[in-house]
């Protein structure tokens, strides 16, 4: 009833995990991948997302409810950036608006 | 708990001795829990299309612009981003052993937790205080006022010149000063240009602020009731609900951080 306890040593090693993975985004900016600077940014930000989000919040031990719950929100998301990509990619490209040109 | 027992025989119900903290529209204690977490979590699934529609925006601005937006996300200083960084990740630990110690019915502990969780939140915010008065005081600012051509005294043209020459020493010790490569974008198509990175950050960091001094307060109020002896390991869902909205804000700014500090720092 009371819900699942976490150990102290899980906090901490993800907290530890969290510290480390900031400074390899910090690090990672750094170095020039072209196209991929990006990716890897937003690859390690969900995974440290992903980590506040498993064991912080507890979703690791919610019920499916709640865990289909969160699934819905990051599936919204992604049909909202998406479908903003999909159709600002199909347009024409144009380095500069007219009224700024 | 004492109290449930007493509170169970002045009833003097047949059935057994329920929490004072359980409404009568629930039947257990597990079940009043799961409806609060479903619901935050619903509330929680707003803020994120709520920051969603920022984040969709920022996206498509920086796919356009993406020169203007490199060359103003290299004036940001790195160190006060980290360190905030730092600082909130910090605070989602604490916040974390706060709910841990509510669950455990750690009462003095829980309290000592939520308020190194407040200090957190507050360094975090004098922060950004003074990142913002940075950002006034180099005109960074979008506005009337904004002047980005002045970080690039060799480039801006015309009236730009003069006031370039003002200001060329500080925005140069910001890291503005020379493009740092072949840009797609003249003097005065970055002027603005850039304006539409500084629109974002200050409304995107903006409202991520007023999400921290809103945590706050919720905060304050939670410290005061578990001072106040409301909760026990049967009950502590407030603590656990503050929980999930301040690791939510977290992870928001996880994302902004390399979002808005890390655009193009290589170069």
């Amino acid at each position: 009833m009371s819900g699942h306890i976490s150990p102290i040593s899980l906090y901490l090693t993800i907290f530890m995990a969290l510290m480390v993975l900031t400074g390899v985004t910090v690090g990672a900016a750094f170095v020039d991948l072209g196209q991929l600077n990006f990716l890897v940014a937003m690859i390690i930000a969900g995974f440290k997302a992903t980590l506040v989000i498993w064991y912080f919040m507890h979703v690791k031990y919610a019920s499916k409810l709640t865990k289909l719950t969160v699934a819905t929100g990051l599936f919204f998301l992604a049909i909202l950036l998406g479908l903003f990509l999909v159709d600002y990619g199909s347009k024409a490209f144009s380095q500069m608006p007219p009224f700024l040109s | 708990m004492s109290n449930v027992v007493a509170h169970a025989d002045d009833h003097g119900h047949a059935h057994a001795a329920h929490h004072p903290a359980l409404q009568h529209h629930f039947d257990t204690m597990a079940q009043q829990k799961e409806a609060a977490v479903v619901g935050m979590w619903v509330f929680l699934l707003t803020e994120i299309l709520f920051f969603g529609g920022l984040f969709a925006a920022y996206m498509v601005y920086r796919i356009w612009y993406f020169d203007a937006f490199a060359e103003a996300s290299r004036s940001l200083s790195l160190f006060w981003g980290g360190l905030n960084t730092a600082v909130l990740i910090g605070s989602s630990l604490t916040m974390a052993m706060a709910v841990r110690c509510a669950q455990t019915n750690k009462r003095s502990a829980t309290v000592n937790w939520l308020i190194l969780t407040m200090i957190l939140g507050t360094v975090f915010l004098g922060v950004k205080v003074i990142e913002y008065a940075d950002k006034f005081e180099h005109h960074h600012v979008p506005g009337y006022n904004y002047q980005w051509a002045a970080a690039h005294p060799s480039t801006s043209l015309g009236a730009g010149e003069a006031a370039g020459a003002e200001h060329a020493a500080p925005s140069t010790a910001l890291g503005a000063g020379e493009p740092h490569r072949e840009l797609s974008l003249n003097a005065d198509q970055l002027q603005l240009t850039t304006q539409i990175y500084f629109s974002l950050y200050f409304t995107m960091t903006g409202l991520h602020a007023i999400h921290m001094i809103i945590g706050i307060g919720i905060m304050l109020v939670i410290t005061w009731m578990a001072y106040k002896g409301r909760f026990d390991e049967q009950y502590y869902t407030p603590v656990e609900m503050t929980g999930l909205y301040w690791h939510f804000v977290d992870i928001v700014w996880i994302f902004l951080f390399p979002l808005l500090y890390l655009v193009e720092r290589h170069v």
